[in-house]
This record gives C-alpha cells, sequence and structure tokens, in this order.
C-alpha cells in the first residue's frame, strides 16, 4: 500500500467513524422524537403536545425579544455563576496546593458542601439574601464551587514534577512559570471543569429561578406549568439545552485549537 | 593529579549533607559530609551506583534541592537560596527530553531565553541558529510528539545551549552520538560541566575528572584525566573504579 493509499483509507476510517458518531446520536433522539409524535396522536396535548407546535414555540421564544430576553438572564446567570465558582474554585484550589493547613481545613469543608442538596441551597439563599439576582448568584457559586475547586486541585497536583523542574532550572519569574507551564498543563482538566460545570449549572439555574425570580427560563417555566402547557415548557427547556450545546460546542472548538499538539492514535478510545 | 591543582573554583560543596525524612527511623541520608570542588571549564564526571546520590547532588547544584547541611555554592552563589540570580547563568540538559508538549521545537528552544526576556527577533534567531547546529533545521515547526527521541534530545540540548550559561550539567544521557556532540559544545563554548553516569566507559571518555562515589554520595575515588593519564592509565584507573563500584 502506498503512502497515498494508506493516507485515503485512514481518511474514509475517520469519516465513517464521525458518521457512527453522529448517528449514535441522530438514532436514538430521532426514535424518542417518532414515539413522541405518535403520542401526541392519542393524547391530549398537555400530555403530549405535537412536535411541531413545540418547535415554533420555540422558533417564537427566539425571535421575540419580550421572551428571548428571560433565555438571556437565565444564560448570563449560568455564566456569571460559573465564573464566580471557577475563580473562587480556582483561588482555594490553589491554596490548598500550596498549604497543607488550606488543603486540611478546606477539603473537608467543600467535600460538605458537595453534599449539601442544591434546594437546601435554594433556602438558605432566600433566608441570607434580599436581592434576586444575589440569591441566585450564591446558589450557582455554592453549588458548583466544590467541584470547581477539586477539579483545578487534582490538575495542579497532576501537574508533570519533571516539566516543572525542567522550567524551574530556568529559574522564570512566577508570572512566567504561570504562563509557560501552570496554565498550558492544567487546560485540558480546566476545559473538562467547564463542561462538566455547564450541565450542573444548567439543571440549578431553573431550580434557583422557581424562588423568586421575576424572569428568566425558570420563571418562565413555572409560569407554564400554572397554566398547563407542556409545549411552552418543552419550548422554554429546549432553550436551555440549545445553549448547553452551543457552548460545549465552543468549548470542543476551544480543545480542538488549543490542544492541536496532542498525538492522536488511530487505535486511540 | 588531584583536585588540589585546581586554580579556580566554579562548583564548590562544602560538607554536604542532604537527608531525606524527618529525623529518625524514617530519615534517608542521601549525602554524607561531601566536599567536592570543580574548577572553571571542567567537565567532572560523576560517577557511581544507582541510588548513591548522584541525582541528589545535581539538584543541589542546579539549585533545586537545599542541602541539610553544609555549603553548595556555583560561582560563589548559592543557587538554592539565591535561585534567581542563577537566570541565565546554569542550564540542564536531563535524562529525558523532557520537551514541554504543547510547544514546538523551536518554541521548547526559545523557553530559556523567553524566562530572560530578550525580544521575539532575538530569540527566533538564536533558537534556529542552535537547532540548526543539533541538525534540526526543517523540523522547528514540528511538535515534541512528532520527533524522534534522537531529535527530541536535539532539542533539549539545543534549549540548554541557547541561553548561554556558563554552567551545565548533564543528567544521564543515552545515546552516544548525543553525548560526543554535548561535550563537544561545551568545550567550544567554554562552559563548566558536571554529567552523571552508572557507566564506567562513558566517564573515561567525556570526562576530564572522574569522581566515584560510594553510598551515601561521598567520594570513593577523585582523579584528573590528562590526555596522558587517559592514554597511560586508563585501564589502571578502570580497574580502580571496578573495584569501588563492586564493592
Amino acid at each position: 500500500m502506498t503512502a497515498a493509499q494508506y493516507q485515503d483509507s485512514s481518511a474514509s476510517r475517520l469519516g465513517m467513524a464521525a458518521l457512527r458518531g453522529a448517528a449514535s446520536y441522530i438514532v436514538p433522539l430521532g426514535v424518542i422524537a417518532v414515539i413522541w409524535q405518535i403520542a401526541s396522536l392519542f393524547f391530549p396535548p398537555f400530555l403530549f403536545p405535537s412536535l411541531v407546535d413545540v418547535f415554533w414555540r420555540f422558533i417564537s421564544i427566539v425571535t421575540d425579544w419580550s421572551q428571548f430576553v428571560d433565555v438571556l438572564a437565565t444564560v448570563l446567570r449560568i455564566l456569571a455563576g460559573l465564573a464566580g465558582a471557577f475563580l473562587i474554585g480556582a483561588l482555594l484550589a490553589v491554596l490548598m496546593a500550596r498549604s497543607r493547613l488550606a488543603h486540611d481545613f478546606l477539603s473537608p469543608a467543600l467535600t460538605l458542601f458537595q453534599g449539601i442538596p442544591a434546594l437546601s441551597w435554594v433556602v438558605f439563599a432566600i433566608i441570607w439574601f434580599h436581592g434576586i439576582e444575589s440569591r441566585i448568584f450564591f446558589i450557582m457559586v455554592m453549588t458548583t464551587l466544590p467541584a470547581f475547586s477539586f477539579q483545578v486541585l487534582g490538575a495542579l497536583q497532576g501537574m508533570s514534577r519533571d516539566l516543572t523542574e525542567m522550567v524551574m532550572s530556568f529559574r522564570p519569574s512566577r508570572a512566567k512559570l504561570f504562563t509557560a507551564m501552570i496554565i498550558p498543563a492544567i487546560l485540558p482538566d480546566i476545559l473538562t471543569a467547564w463542561k462538566v460545570n455547564l450541565g450542573n449549572a444548567s439543571r440549578v439555574v431553573v431550580v434557583a429561578e422557581l424562588v423568586g425570580a421575576t424572569g428568566g427560563v425558570g420563571y418562565q417555566l413555572l409560569q407554564q406549568q400554572q397554566v398547563f402547557d407542556m409545549a411552552g415548557a418543552l419550548a422554554w427547556t429546549l432553550q436551555l439545552v440549545v445553549f448547553v450545546l452551543v457552548v460545549q460546542a465552543i468549548l470542543t472548538l476551544i480543545e480542538k485549537i488549543a490542544f492541536r499538539y496532542r498525538a492522536v492514535s488511530e487505535r486511540a478510545l | 593529579m588531584t583536585t588540589n591543582d585546581i586554580e579556580k573554583t566554579a562548583i564548590s560543596l562544602e560538607k554536604v549533607s542532604k537527608v531525606f525524612g524527618k529525623a529518625g527511623a524514617g530519615a534517608f541520608t542521601a549525602v554524607d559530609t561531601l566536599d567536592l570542588q570543580v574548577a572553571q571549564g571542567q567537565m567532572l564526571a560523576l560517577l557511581g551506583k544507582t541510588g548513591c546520590g548522584k541525582s541528589t547532588i545535581f539538584n543541589m547544584i542546579a539549585g533545586l534541592t537545599e542541602p541539610t547541611k553544609g555549603s553548595v555554592t556555583v560561582d560563589g552563589h548559592d543557587p538554592f537560596r539565591q535561585f534567581d540570580a542563577f537566570r541565565g547563568k546554569m542550564a540542564i540538559v536531563f535524562q529525558g527530553d523532557r520537551l514541554l508538549p504543547w510547544r514546538t521545537a523551536i518554541e521548547n528552544v526559545e523557553l530559556g531565553l523567553e524566562i530572560l526576556g530578550k525580544s521575539n527577533d532575538e530569540r527566533r534567531a538564536i533558537a534556529e541558529r542552535w537547532l540548526e547546529t543539533l541538525g534540526l533545521r526543517g523540523h522547528e515547526n514540528d511538535y515534541p510528539h512528532a520527533l524522534s527521541g534522537g531529535m527530541r534530545q536535539r532539542v533539549s540540548i539545543a534549549r540548554a545551549f541557547a541561553t548561554n550559561e556558563p554552567f551545565s550539567a548533564l543528567d544521564e544521557m543515552t545515546a552516544r552520538k548525543l553525548r560526543a556532540e554535548f561535550v563537544k559544545l561545551v568545550k567550544e563554548n567554554g562552559k563548566t560541566a558536571v554529567f552523571i553516569t552508572h557507566s564506567i566507559n562513558e566517564a573515561l571518555e567525556i570526562g576530564d575528572r572522574i569522581v566515584v562515589l560510594k553510598r551515601p554520595a561521598n567520594i570513593a575515588i577523585d582523579v584528573l584525566l590528562t590526555p596522558e593519564a587517559k592514554a597511560e592509565k586508563q585501564e589502571v584507573i578502570r580497574g580502580q573504579i571496578q573495584s569501588v563500584l563492586a564493592a
């Protein structure tokens, strides 16, 4: 086999793998959609609305600014909460990595936080805070903070000692050590942490918005529930799902660009 | 000939001990009251069995480990306490290539120059020159995973020499040809170098001084290898080293 033939067969194998990957998502979703659509023929719309109705409700939310602003509010709450949790979590992780005392104190506290249900944080937030936005921000931060802290800590502790010693042998400044070694070394884990926490945050934000918010996807879901509008509930839920998918796609794109240095084996998992 | 003949000391270890772990049963003495001086421009081969403390000495000279007792000085300064003072003055070629996987070959060579604050153009020109010297022209933009083991080791040598520091330290290197290139570059650039090995042949071939260590790191044999000594007494020295290593 010539090199050109080998490359062609490699490309076709990769193409087939991509098709199989796409099919593995599309086929199950398609099956569920078909079952739902059939059910909509036999049940009332408040139980199983037609997917066509759901689609048009979805479009109407996206195209109507007065409704879309609620989606944006939720998106901003998710991003603000994640950013806050990431910054605080990264700071705590650095403290834990540098000091045994800090680690021994913070690690059990964060583990404890991890065990507290999101709904409990909602109750605490209502008691402790007056403003709606501060309540939601607090809930978002507290529910995603432990995961960010432990994931960044794991990344810092997993850094190659050999590579760190090599960089240190050139006597870098703290800033240079950070940009040349620490950030590139922990970036893969940070992006994974964002991907994982994004899903968690999108679930928690709805719960947080149910309590006192006057806008947002959670608030709108509450409205749909009160009028038994299943098509509306699905359309609003899909807004969040699409947001998560878009951000996940952006993070994947960043990974592809930032980690192009990685060798890819054809036998890789 | 002994180290008493040395005129100007570049690296000095005086009564240096290194103990790992807390005092008591768990403590491990890696280096025990070691005295060692390395002359400027000298190529010292540090020889000893695995676990005799060679790497600990190497790390103390590099300023990566602090001695428990005694003093280590390089060019009159403490490499651990005055860590930043050695920026651009000391480079290490490690046993493994230790290339940063997220940097291309040329970006790896530029690392030390970046830390020294050289301009983009200057460091690019220096890095290109060193990669060319080591036969890596055309591979500047390859990531480490795309390079062979030998090429990666050459990049690591280029990275060490690019900053033009007067002291070099070489951890065990397996490729004979690369060792020869390293020695040539050290001599051509008038550097003081310490290299670690557990091969007698390698020490005799490269070093102009051999120090054989016994566990915990202390000097068993210290011999200067002049060209005459290499020609006339090589087998005698080899026998002495073998008897120490066999003990």
